[in-house]
This record gives C-alpha cells, sequence and structure tokens, in this order.
C-alpha cells in the first residue's frame, strides 16, 4: 500500500498526517517531510497516524529521528494509532518515546 | 558540515556495476555486512575458496536478483570484500556462494551450489515465527539479514553486580511465558517476560539466565512420536545456526524484524529492575552436524577452519551431536571474540555461561590444552573485563574440569559436584557430611584459591529432573521423547518418598514439599552463586521426564497455577531468596579462615551437630549445623546477624545443643521446615526470641535456621 505525508504547523505545532504503509521505501519521504517541519522549529509535532496501518522498523525509527532533530523538550504525540502500530510500540520500547492520544489537543 | 564530507569521499561512490546493482572495493574489517553511507559493506573469510560470489536477495524471494563475484582485486589474503550501494536495508537477505575444492579427506567440503549463511550476520530469516511450516524446497532456508544498531538506550549499562551477589534464576524464553497461564499478552517471546518482571521482582532472583537465544532451527531434527504421533523439536535451542542474531521466533515482532529492539528492550527493562542477564551460549558444535548433515554456513565457507576434524576428514564430536566447533583455531577465535563483544556492547549482556565449556580447552586435534588461548583471550578482553564467563566445565568426550577449569582469575563454573553432593545429602545417603561441609562453604576444596565465586551452585538446572521430580521419581520416564527411554541421565540422585509419581498421600506430598523446602535453604545458605530452576519455586513438574529438550508443550511450559496450587513453596522459596539477600554473611567472595580474624570472640565459621562445638564427621552422619559469625560477614568489611544452620537429614527428630552467643544476644527463629505453612518461616526482621535458647528440636528431615542477635 502507498504511503503518503503531509504537514502544516499551526500555532508553533507540527501536525504531520500519514496515511498507508510505512516502510523502508517510504521512510525517505517521512524523513523528508520531518526535515521540513523542524526548520520552523515547533514546540510539539502531532502524527495523525489513524490512517497508516502498518510501521516497520524504519518507520519507528524516524520517529527516533524526529525525537533528535527536533530535540528533547519537543513532546511527540501519536494520535489514533491502530492497534498494530501500538503493539510495535510497546514491544520494541519505542512507545516510551511518543505519548499515544486518541486526539490532540490532548 | 559532516555530512558534506562524507559526500566528497571517493571511497561512497561506486566503481563497478553488474546487472543495474553499483559496487565498489570494500573494507576488510569488519567481518559480516555493515552499513555504510550509501550502501553496504560486505567481508567475509575463506581460507581455501578458490572464489566467492555475493548472493542478494528480495526478503522472502524464492530466487536471488543478483549474483556478484567478487573481482580477484577485491580479495586480501583471505577475505572477500565489497561495498554495495542502494540496498533495502529492510527488505534485503544475502548469502554467499564459495567455488573451492570438494576433497573432505584434505578437511574441504565447498559447495558452490550452496547459498551460505553469513557467520557474521546479525540477523537471520526463515524462522521468523516459531513453528512457521517451512518451505522444504527452499534454495536458502537462513538467510542472513541487517539489523539497525541504533537502539536508544538511554544511560543503561550493565549492572556489573558482584558475582557473590548474584541469585540466578535459569529461564527458557519460550517455556516461561508460553502457558495460557501466564496470562501475558505475547506469550513465549521476549515481551512476554518484560511483562513477568514484576514477578522476578517479587520472587527476589537479581539475575536471569536465559537458555539460547541465539537463532537455531526448531525444525532441525524434527520427527514425530510413533506412539502419539506428537511431532517433537529441536525445542531447548542448544544447536546454533548463527551466533550474532537473536531467535526471531522468541520475538512477537520477528515476524516485522525487530526482534533485535525487542530483546534489547526487554534487557533495558530487566537493568532498570536491577536483574542481570546473562546467555547460555553454545559455542561447541553448531547445527550442521556431521558429515551427513546440511550445510548451512561454515561447512561451505571453511569447513577445515571451523571445526575439528580427524586425520580422516570426519568430524569430531566431543558435543554429543555430530561435529565439534574447531574454537582454539586463530579464526574462530577471533570470531567468538567478536561474538561475545558483540553481545556484550551491543545488547548489554551481563555474562555468559558456556555450554560444555570444557570444549574450549581443546586442541584442533581435540587433546585438552594446557593454556588454551580462546580461555585466555576471554579472560583477559578488555570488552568483556566486567562480563560474568561461567563454564560448563564438562563435556561429551569425557573431559571432566570441575575444580580445575583453566580459570585466569576470571572463570566461573557451574559446580556439578554441588549438584551431585546436595542430591546424595537429601536423600539420606550416610558418609557425606564432610563433603557437605566443602559444599557449604563454597567448595574450598575445588577452588582454593579462586574464592567462593568459582563456583554457581545449584541442585537442578534444564538438564534433568525438576526440583519437585527430584523428590516424586526414582527413575526417568522419558518415553514420550520417542527414544525408548534410552535418552537422558541415569543418575539423577534422586527419591521418590514412597511412591513413584503423582500421589494422594498427604503424608508423601508433605514430605515433599519438606524436601524442596530443605534443598532451596541449603542453596541459598551456601556460599557461592545460587541457582534455581525456572518453576522450582512453585513445584514445578516434568512427571519424571528428564530430558525434555524436544517438547514444544506442558512438559516444558511453566503453569503459572502452581503458585496457588503450591502456595507454600512459593512463599517459602521468596522468603528464602530474600533472606540471602538481606545476610551478607551468606556472601563471601573470599573463603572461610576458619579462625577469629576479627576478634569478636568467634571463628567466621564453626562446625556444629547435635552437640555443639561438636560436629558428627562420622561415616553414618546425616546432622550437620554451621554457625556463621555476623562480626565476619563479607570476609570482614560488614556485619551481620550471626546465622546458625543447623541441617537434619535422619529419619528421626534429633536435638541439637546451641551454641552460646555473647552476652546480650539471643537466638531468634527463621526458619524451621518441619513445620506447616506458614509456620515455616518468619518475615525479616520478625523472627521470634526462641524460649529455649539452649537447644532446639529437629524434626525429621529438616532444617532450622536461627539468628543471633
Amino acid at each position: 500500500m502507498s504511503f503518503t505525508v503531509s504537514s502544516e504547523i499551526i500555532n508553533n505545532v507540527a501536525i504531520l498526517t500519514l496515511v498507508g504503509s510505512l516502510d523502508s521505501s517510504s521512510a525517505s519521504v517521512f524523513q523528508a517531510e520531518i526535515q521540513k517541519v523542524a526548520g520552523e522549529s515547533p514546540v510539539e509535532m502531532v502524527l495523525k497516524v489513524s490512517e497508516l496501518t502498518f510501521m516497520a522498523s524504519a518507520g519507528l525509527r524516524m520517529i527516533i529521528f524526529a525525537k533528535q532533530k527536533l530535540g528533547p523538550s519537543v513532546q511527540i504525540y501519536l494520535v489514533k494509532p491502530q492497534d498494530q502500530i501500538i503493539d510495535t510500540l510497546q514491544m520494541t520500547g519505542f512507545i516510551h518515546s511518543v505519548h499515544i492520544v486518541d486526539k490532540y489537543p490532548v | 558540515m559532516a555530512e558534506s564530507n562524507f559526500d566528497t569521499r571517493i571511497d561512497y561512490y561506486p566503481t563497478h556495476e553488474h546487472e543495474g546493482i553499483k559496487y565498489r572495493r570494500g573494507h576488510v574489517l569488519p567481518f559480516g555486512a555493515t552499513m555504510v553511507p550509501n550502501g553496504v559493506n560486505f567481508s567475509i573469510y575463506s581460507s581455501a575458496a578458490y572464489s566467492c560470489t555475493l548472493v542478494l536477495f528480495e526478503k522472502g524471494a524464492p530466487q536471488p536478483y543478483t549474483e556478484i563475484t567478487f573481482p580477484e582485486e577485491f580479495r586480501i589474503g583471505n577475505t572477500y570484500s565489497m561495498i554495495v550501494f542502494d540496498l533495502d536495508f529492510e527488505t534485503l537477505e544475502y548469502g554467499y556462494r564459495m567455488d573451492g575444492p570438494f576433497e573432505p579427506e584434505a578437511g574441504h567440503r565447498f559447495d558452490k551450489t550452496k547459498i551460505l549463511s553469513d557467520p557474521y550476520a546479525k540477523a537471520i530469516g526463515g524462522r521468523d515465527k516459531w513453528m512457521d511450516p517451512p518451505d522444504w524446497d527452499n534454495i536458502y532456508p537462513h538467510r542472513s539479514r541487517l539489523v539497525f544498531e541504533d537502539f536508544d538506550w538511554e544511560t543503561d549499562m550493565p549492572l556489573e553486580t558482584p558475582i557473590e551477589d548474584l541469585v540466578v534464576y535459569e529461564a527458557h524464553v519460550r517455556s516461561f511465558t508460553k502457558h495460557d497461564s501466564s496470562g501475558v499478552k505475547n506469550k513465549g517471546t521476549f515481551a512476554g517476560i518484560r511483562e513477568k518482571i514484576p514477578y522476578l521482582l517479587d520472587l527476589g532472583i537479581n539475575c536471569l539466565e536465559l537458555m539460547p537465544i541465539y537463532e537455531f532451527d526448531e525444525y532441525e531434527h524434527s520427527k514425530t512420536n510413533p506412539e502419539t504421533g506428537e511431532m517433537l523439536i529441536n525445542y531447548w535451542g542448544y544447536s546454533t545456526l548463527n551466533f550474532f542474531a537473536p531467535k526471531s521466533g522468541y520475538a512477537a515482532t520477528g515476524k516485522y524484524g525487530m526482534q533485535v529492539d525487542e530483546l534489547k528492550t526487554l534487557i533495558k527493562e530487566l537493568h532498570k529492575n536491577g536483574i542481570e542477564v546473562l546467555l547460555d551460549v553454545v559455542f561447541n558444535h553448531t547445527a550442521e552436524g556431521d558429515h551427513r548433515g546440511p550445510t548451512i554456513s561454515f561447512k561451505g565457507i571453511d569447513n577445515n577452519t571451523y571445526y575439528m576434524l580427524t586425520p580422516e576428514g570426519y568430524y569430531f564430536n566431543f558435543s554429543g551431536t555430530g561435529n565439534t566447533l574447531n574454537c582454539n583455531h586463530p579464526v574462530v577465535r577471533s570470531m567468538v571474540l567478536d561474538c561475545l563483544r558483540y553481545w556484550a556492547s551491543e545488547y548489554h549482556i551481563d555474562g555468559f555461561r558456556f555450554d560444555l565449556a570444557a570444549i574450549l580447552g581443546r586442541a584442533q586435534d581435540g587433546s585438552p590444552l594446557n593454556n588454551p588461548p580462546l580461555l585466555e583471550s576471554l579472560a583477559y578482553d578488555p570488552v568483556l573485563a566486567k562480563c560474568k564467563l561461567i563454564a560448563e566445565a564438562w563435556d561429551a568426550g569425557g573431559l571432566y574440569q570441575v575444580g580445575s577449569f583453566p580459570a585466569y582469575g576470571r572463570w566461573a563454573e557451574w559446580n556439578g559436584k554441588y549438584r551431585d553432593t546436595l542430591r546424595r545429602f537429601l536423600k539420606g545417603e550416610e558418609g557425606l557430611v564432610g563433603e557437605l561441609s566443602q559444599r557449604l562453604q563454597g567448595s574450598p576444596d575445588l577452588y582454593s584459591t579462586r574464592g567462593t565465586a568459582a563456583g554457581i551452585n545449584f541442585i537442578t538446572c534444564h538438564d534433568g529432573f525438576t526440583l519437585y521430580d527430584l523428590f516424586a521419581y526414582n527413575e526417568k520416564h522419558n518415553e514420550a521423547n520417542g527414544e525408548n527411554n534410552n535418552d537422558g541421565n541415569n543418575d539423577n540422585f534422586s527419591w521418590n518418598c514412597g511412591w513413584e509419581g503423582e500421589t494422594d498421600d498427604a503424608g508423601i506430598n508433605t514430605l515433599r514439599h519438606r524436601q524442596i523446602k530443605n534443598a532451596l535453604t541449603i542453596l541459598m545458605v551456601s556460599q557461592g552463586i545460587p541457582m534455581i530452576l525456572m518453576g522450582d519455586e512453585m513445584g514445578r513438574t516434568k512427571y519424571g521426564n528428564n530430558n525434555t529438550y524436544c517438547h514444544d508443550n506442558d512438559l516444558n511450559w511453566l503453569n503459572w497455577d502452581l503458585t496457588e496450587k503450591n502456595a507454600d513453596l512459593y512463599y517459602f522459596a521468596r522468603h528464602i531468596i530474600n533472606f540471602r539477600r538481606n545476610h551478607p554473611v551468606l556472601r563471601n567472595k573470599d573463603h572461610f579462615r576458619n579462625s577469629d580474624y576479627k576478634g569478636t570472640g568467634y571463628p567466621d565459621i564453626s562446625f556444629h551437630g547435635t552437640q555443639a562445638w561438636n560436629a558428627d564427621w562420622s561415616g553414618s552422619s546425616r546432622v550437620l549445623a554451621i554457625m556463621l559469625d555476623g562480626g565476619h560477614a563479607k570476609n570482614g568489611f560488614t556485619t551481620d546477624d550471626t546465622v546458625y544452620i543447623a541441617i537434619n537429614m535422619h529419619w528421626e527428630a534429633l536435638p541439637f545443643e546451641l551454641p552460646h552467643l555473647p552476652e546480650g544476644k539471643s537466638w531468634h527463629v527463621s526458619v524451621n521446615t518441619d513445620m506447616p505453612s506458614p509456620y515455616d518461616f518468619h518475615k525479616l526482621n520478625s523472627e521470634p526470641v526462641m524460649e529455649n535458647q539452649y537447644s532446639c528440636i529437629l524434626g525429621p528431615r529438616s532444617v532450622v535456621i536461627l539468628l543471633g542477635k
């Protein structure tokens, strides 16, 4: 399944909407989008992922990349991730790097 | 700036092209497949190949999408290296073909029709999910893969707990949580263990020893039990496919290729909770068997280097499994060292237990070495300097080195003599009091210059009976293994307490529970490092099977309902483990001196019997008491209560005269295994004062611990 990502900055919050399957082939697209919004120095990053069906290892690593790019003070929110993605985040420990929420603002 | 500097390096651009794949000369070291900017560096060793070809697959594809033969100018010495550009790290699977002589009598078994797994691969595909049916026509069933090595460890590092302070818990990853009663979400996996960390904390252990987690093939030698129709498999995993790769089927995320992250997350969480992680590593042989076995990796890459061979070119079989890794060949030695350094640094592993480690001290012709270079290298390695190194100091070729394993001041051993002495004494054999006293002291007869920490004390381990079965079966019952009960050890030193197997006889069941408590108590008050087998704290049974290597069922899976059924055992085990951890007098590093070097008025250790200060060492004795003076705790570096331990393995109750305590101190009862639960122990720091300060009665086959404070 293809992957799309779009972004906007609202009140210094970077909001990215991810749709489809995020794997090694699409991770670079996601990375480019992160770099783009990082240039705006957002105070928080929100990833709307309710329509993201799969996140492979390379995709998960982009979250860590975002964390490192934006700095430790910038919180990252995952809005409505599907169960499979929550499971993977939990089992691999990546869940400690993000906040799982049902909506944003929380 | 840094990125542009990389970009301008000319070695990050290809010089060659094959079927659209771009590549160039690679870096010889490190061996294996390493991610570099724009590509992957491949490097492999073979001393006798004529040529080497890199074979690349899309993940799961039946056929490779390309094969690139290393140009001759890419070979340096006996190594082949190449950087291939623009590869997808996540979907790549790779292997090698080696062209060379097939001359078994000369040790060479090259076969260029085979695609070979990289000995340094960091992950192996093909058994991604446990027991997923394999494609038996797969031309490359165990595929080398890449892994990301960017795990976020935060501030984690190996715990470096003093070895004498460890309480080791030996567990099998799948068996620990596979049973429905475990209640975890991801049963039988690394993630499942993570969910059980609160249990391990409650039990009180501080070191988890995992049975093999290197990638293995559960289907190896799989067969059907003719009597039951059940599939028998390579369940325990003592047969390595690759030494650098964690078993994918043990990870809930193995199907996504994220077993490395899941395992590292488990280790990080265990460390956060003060629990060390030891790996049971199997460097004595591989999964390739003998001359009739499959060619998976080493056999086809450099058979003569990786295996000990007879003069006729067959395989020495000191492991009992078909082949023997040639550990003291310099190249193999380097591989083992690289491997352990990798696990210590990349996975933050706290130590290693080496299966059949006596093999690691054999020369290339199989003879035992006086100064084995591998063991010496491991002992003095800078990366492994703080890792625990523990040997199973024997092998299947008859080399038995308990007490004499080349230690270099670093190695500890599984103390097989502790196991045998304790088992025989507990079943009531006479003539063992002298030997028992040695075992209680940390076996100074075996480790006179190495201290107490040289010995891992255990009564049970994965091999052999569980602790419950030790007191429920006189004989092994291995029929379910499909080998006509011929497999497994016959020398179990067990005693069924009056009935073979399960019984409704309350007296026998009470005695069995008491014997388990006796065993756990002696184990936890012995100097040296105690190790308990998963489930022994709750009376786990394997129904008399003492060799359950092949069962993916209830024979191996831990039934957590036992914590309720045998709650008395669990509460007792929890108490006695915590008793040990709270009393430093039980955890000396150096041996007792049998003298009062701190001027307390008492020697560090004294021996007693039914008469104080007069132990009965006679051949018919079955009783012993020891008193550990609290003023000499931790070899005199700290203070503790005085601990008096009385053991009566006679079938009748006996009175024990108590040694006098200094003015102002009195005896308190901590443990009495003759008492029914919950009166068999008293909580820490709530031990009641004894009414009678001069003697106590020990019930038949029971142990008492008193505290002088």
